[in-house]
């Protein structure tokens, strides 16, 4: 240990797996959508292909790709962390965030196009269609809104690393935080892995 | 701290271009109106790209047994979930 100012109990592989274990309800959260996803689907196959055709492919790739590329650069600046680069580190947490914010511009524009049309939970247009084309955009609007919510919370994760770094509390030797938000990240990467195809890609 | 494996940035290169090179089969199979397969497909593809997240972005591949466990473990629940909940939801 270089830093004998912070070694009381700190517990890096404790840490990492509190961080697991928290990642687990993450996941049993978005789960208990995707299960509701799939009955609904099950119950309601013709309303949610129409509805599911509505959605813009191109822009949930898009942002299937911008959360991709941001999740490698949060795992390369891990191992810049790991190799002692504390300047790359930083620089590549904050290309991750610029990423994150390209991620939410789009999602606004998305979201921006479907309530000109009208299309907005507890609009008169919603209520009016099918109820297997309501419950589609209510489970759209509900996850992909949580989704976006982790994106804004795993960006204020990112933003409190860097100044850590900056400030030598994260170094080589000791990076639990920015490991642990770093797999807050991928988490919201890995979410959207699933999201993307069921939302935009099966119609 | 114990040593930890440290990825190479052109590994973590690698791993991103087989993600994206999946992201284009899955939306180019998607484009091809299916049916019943494309779903399958779709959802076979998610899970080899969230397998590939898990193993080397979350870092699980150089982790100790107990941690792949942990998560193998949860899974396999939440498939249990699945499986109980369409039973109950077509045999009810």
């Amino acid at each position: 240990m270089t830093n004998p100012m912070h070694d009381e109990h700190h517990d890096h592989l404790g840490s990492k797996m509190g961080m697991w274990l928290f990642i687990f309800t993450e996941l049993f959260l978005f789960g208990g959508l995707f299960l509701v996803y799939a009955i609904f689907r099950s119950k309601y196959g013709e309303d949610f292909h129409h509805a599911a055709e509505e959605l813009n492919v191109f822009i949930g790739t898009l942002n299937t790709v911008v959360l991709l590329i941001s999740s490698m650069t949060v795992a390369m600046s891990i191992s810049a962390i790991q190799k002692g680069d504390s300047g790359r580190a930083i620089r590549l947490l904050l290309l991750t965030i610029v990423l994150a914010l390209v991620f939410m511009v789009n999602k606004y524009f998305e979201w921006g196009h479907k309530f000109e049309f009208k299309l907005y939970p507890g609009s008169p247009v919603l209520g009016n269609l099918p109820k297997g084309e309501l419950l589609f955009f209510g489970l759209y609007f509900m996850m992909t809104g949580l989704h976006a919510l982790h994106v804004v919370i795993g960006c204020v994760l990112l933003g409190i690393t860097i100044p850590k770094i900056a400030k030598k509390q994260i170094t080589s030797e000791r990076y639990t935080f920015h490991e642990n938000a770093g797999l807050y990240w991928h988490l919201v990467d890995f979410i959207w892995i699933f999201l993307f195809p069921m939302m935009y890609l099966i119609t | 701290m114990e040593k930890h494996h440290i990825s190479s940035y052109t590994s973590h290169g690698i791993v991103l271009t087989v993600l994206l090179t999946l992201t284009a089969l899955s939306v180019t199979i998607a484009e091809l109106h299916l049916g019943a397969i494309s779903v399958a497909v779709a959802l076979l593809v998610a899970s080899i790209k969230g397998t590939t997240v898990l193993t080397y972005f979350m870092h699980l591949k150089y982790e100790s047994t107990f941690f792949k466990v942990m998560v193998a473990g949860v899974f396999a629940m939440y498939a249990l979930i699945i499986i109980f909940t369409f039973f109950d939801y077509i045999f009810r």
